[in-house]
């Protein structure tokens, strides 16, 4: 019995967040937030050298097979240093979705490309979660045509994976002749997200399962947002401790205040039970997959109302300072308001929740 | 991660759940609220001491079953007779709280004396903690113990004694040296409640039930020698106790099981041609509630893992008390809800549902958040034991000025 992270895990952490903290401080941040393109290519070539691009890539194609809850522990070190880095669609929902149902052409050219960091695959699966705007990409048995929105890790791709409205995923070249890509621009700066917009665009279907791979694709994507928010919230609950425990008024620092402290602690209270909840549903991913979906539910919806309670509540701890731009809080703010809408907000994710335990007929 | 036991525990467990086939059936039902054990509950006891399944780690030649220490198979046990729906041994303040007590801080006499009875339920104990003027400020206790004729003389008032009328005996807190500051002037006494000068009375709450008492002691004469620990040391001794009582107040199995209960009622209540679960938003608010006691029952395995390892907890500990109640009372909320203008039913009226169960929770469960620490205390030792955030400044006799600033600020000291 050991519930939690392994020693391999936490050196995987330690090295991460070393490595982060060296190459990637708030002033480096808000550079690459300001620019054309978030990605930073320091920050990048760094993780690169820990593995960890090919963490979700099988050992036959280069990659190191790894499990979730060790992408989980890497994508909340992300979330924690608000790391401007293409992660949960390029490098572990796309080479999810190709082992899964890839051609041996399309893993053989792309796996070993997406462990070394070379090729980036975004991943556009929003509208098997919810349709916006009458998006949705249909496939006639040989082109693709609609339009998919929110594709992950968009800028910068070389190619796409996308689910149609029957729930197949397709691989598409990023230059597909009738393929038209549409930058989104969001709050948060430290992430790319795009549209698709498919006029008889041909592709590669991945394999028919019934849409078994999207379900594992959400369940991941889900898992890993909760994962990143985990750690965007740590940083901003370590920050209102640290600026309360300096920053004096009526003559004391304001964390001997108890209506400071007790916010404080109302947000390490709501915070700490959803690390167990996030690593368990990682776990739960590779190790009990009939529970999988449920509580990666769980754990992306549970998250996001507790850290946009965190959010909020920091950056009041922070007082006028925590609303300016100088001083940069605005980034962890923002990453976990992105991680809260992404593949479904709390209501439409607790609602799928209960369809998955037959407490409701319609979702 | 690895939630496996172990193949010894999965014999172990196969032990646990073949006694309660065999047993089962002798297992008392109806027990609720009983301060005092009915002779089939006490018999129950006896049987569960006799396997292990309860008084586990405490020493045979107090009463116990004697193991070394697991937490595995203390798990286990819970976790099975949790699952079978059979009430598991007793969890009176006596055996919670006065016999770990016992066990590292009495005498060989006072174990001898206590230990056993009170495992076996035949000794029912009350506590003498909390008095009107001490509640959060506990040790700013009031009730004084003056030595006379080698007896303690004991005066004042204790409040909140569960269990005060049926019990046998008191476990008590008493001011016995005036002139000492305020955390060293305490003892801990123990003293039966037949002894002459005591008077309960019963302290009735919202919820319509006198689940507490007030106890008062005129001139009560306490032998010397029915001490636990030193003169002054009270405090002490009672401190190893109050852990016990937080560890008591947080057990997420109980959660999960309320949140089943509220997802059986829910499918059950009718509203017009449906039931409670048909309405999106009720059902929203379940699936919110669910997520929490998910992530309550898996910070409740990383504490039990962290246990192994010998780590007291850390922060996944602290929040237990206030995340718990809390997330029960919200049960309660919700299922209050989902009855809609049934929720209101109550005292036995036609129409109530599970005996007004519901609203009996409600009601007490907010207790629950003001006892045992209350929500405030739990927030100050989280951000002061957890985050390391500053104490609040003392202000030992603050001079005028001062007062005022403190007043302008808007700050209030005593606020918790």
């Amino acid at each position: 019995m050991d519930f939690g992270l392994s020693q391999d895990q936490e050196m995987l952490c330690d090295a991460i967040s070393r490595t982060l903290a060296d190459t990637c401080p708030l002033d480096h941040v808000r550079e690459c937030a300001e620019g054309s393109v978030p990605f930073s290519d320091n920050v990048r070539s760094a993780l690169g050298e820990i593995g960890i691009w090919g963490m979700m890539v099988p050992e036959q194609h280069d990659g190191l097979g790894m499990t979730m809850l060790d992408a989980a522990a890497v994508a909340e070190q992300l979330g924690y240093a608000v790391a401007p880095v293409p992660f949960i669609g390029a490098h572990v929902l796309a080479p999810l979705a190709l082992a899964q149902g890839g051609s041996e052409e399309l893993k053989a050219h792309w796996l070993p490309r997406i462990a070394k960091g070379e090729a980036q695959i975004a991943v556009a699966i929003a509208e098997t979660v919810e349709i916006r705007d009458r998006a949705g990409v249909d496939f006639d048995g040989a082109k693709l045509d609609g339009t998919a929105l929110f594709a992950l890790d968009f800028l910068e791709a070389d190619a796409f994976l996308v689910a149609d409205t029957a729930g197949r995923m397709h691989f598409v070249a990023g230059d597909a002749a009738g393929l038209e890509k549409v930058a989104l621009k969001t709050i948060d700066r430290t992430r790319s997200v795009g549209e698709l917009r498919f006029s008889g665009v041909a592709g590669e279907a991945l394999a028919d399962d019934g849409g078994a791979t999207v379900r594992r694709l959400r369940d991941a994507g889900r898992v890993l947002l909760a994962a990143d928010s985990l750690g965007a919230g740590q940083a901003m609950i370590e920050k209102a401790v640290d600026y309360a425990g300096q920053r004096e008024q009526f003559g004391r620092v304001i964390g001997s205040f108890q209506a400071v402290k007790h916010v404080c602690a109302e947000m390490a209270a709501r915070h700490e039970p959803c690390r167990s909840l996030v690593w368990y549903a990682a776990h739960a991913f590779d190790a009990t997959p009939d529970e999988a979906s449920l509580v990666a539910c769980h754990a992306k919806s549970h998250t996001g109302e507790v850290h946009r309670f965190v959010a909020r509540t920091s950056t009041e701890v922070h007082g006028g300072m925590g609303f300016t731009d100088l001083l940069g809080l605005h980034f962890w703010f923002k990453r976990i308001g992105f991680d809260r809408q992404v593949l479904g907000s709390p209501e439409a994710v607790r609602a799928e929740a209960a369809a998955l335990q037959g407490w409701t007929q319609v979702a | 991660m690895d939630l496996d036991y172990g193949p010894q525990y999965d014999a172990f467990r196969e032990e646990v759940r073949q006694f309660l086939q065999t047993h089962g059936h002798r297992a008392p039902d109806g027990q609720g609220r009983a301060a005092r054990p009915s002779p089939e509950a006490v018999e129950w006891q006896k049987l569960l001491i006799l396997h292990g399944y309860t008084a586990r780690t405490i020493p045979k030649e107090y009463g116990g079953y004697g193991a070394e220490p697991d937490i595995l198979k203390s798990r286990i046990i819970a976790e099975e007779f949790s699952r079978a729906g059979i009430p598991a041994g007793l969890a009176n303040q006596g055996i919670s709280m006065l016999v770990p007590t016992l066990l590292e801080l009495g005498t060989e006499a006072q174990k001898w004396q206590w230990i056993e009875p009170t495992l076996n339920g035949e000794i029912v104990w009350c506590q003498g903690y909390s008095e009107p003027g001490a509640g959060s400020d506990l040790a700013a206790l009031k009730t004084s113990a003056r030595v006379e004729n080698g007896d303690f003389v004991i005066n004042g008032q204790k409040i909140w004694t569960s269990t005060a009328k049926q019990a046998d005996m008191i476990f008590c807190l008493v001011r016995t040296e005036p002139d000492a500051p305020k955390h060293g002037g305490i003892s801990y006494l123990i003293f039966s409640m037949d002894t002459p000068g005591i008077e309960v009375r019963p302290l009735k709450t919202m919820t319509g039930h006198a689940e507490f008492n007030e106890t008062f002691f005129t001139d009560v004469r306490v032998p010397l020698d029915q001490i636990v620990g030193q003169r002054g040391q009270g405090w002490y001794v009672a401190n190893a106790t109050l852990g016990h009582e937080r560890g008591m107040l947080g057990d997420p199995d109980a959660l999960e099981n309320r949140l089943q209960a509220l997802v059986r009622l829910m499918q059950k209540e009718r509203i017009g041609q449906g039931c409670a679960m048909d309405n999106a938003v009720l059902r929203d608010r379940l699936v919110a509630l669910q997520a929490e006691v998910a992530a309550m029952k898996f910070n409740g395995m990383r504490i039990l893992s962290n246990s192994l390892r010998g780590d007291a907890g850390g922060m996944a500990k602290l929040v237990v008390k206030l995340q718990s109640c809390e997330l029960a009372h919200q049960i309660s909320a919700l299922a209050i809800d989902a009855m809609g203008e049934m929720g209101i039913l109550y005292h036995g009226s036609e129409r109530e549902r599970e005996d007004g169960a519901w609203q009996w929770n409600y009601m007490f469960q907010l207790g629950l958040i003001i006892g045992g620490g209350t929500a405030q205390i739990q927030k100050n030792i989280i951000a002061e034991r957890g985050l390391e955030m500053p104490r609040e400044p003392k202000f030992a006799t603050p001079p005028a000025v001062e007062q005022a600033t403190a007043v302008a600020s808007g700050q209030n000291k005593g606020a918790a």
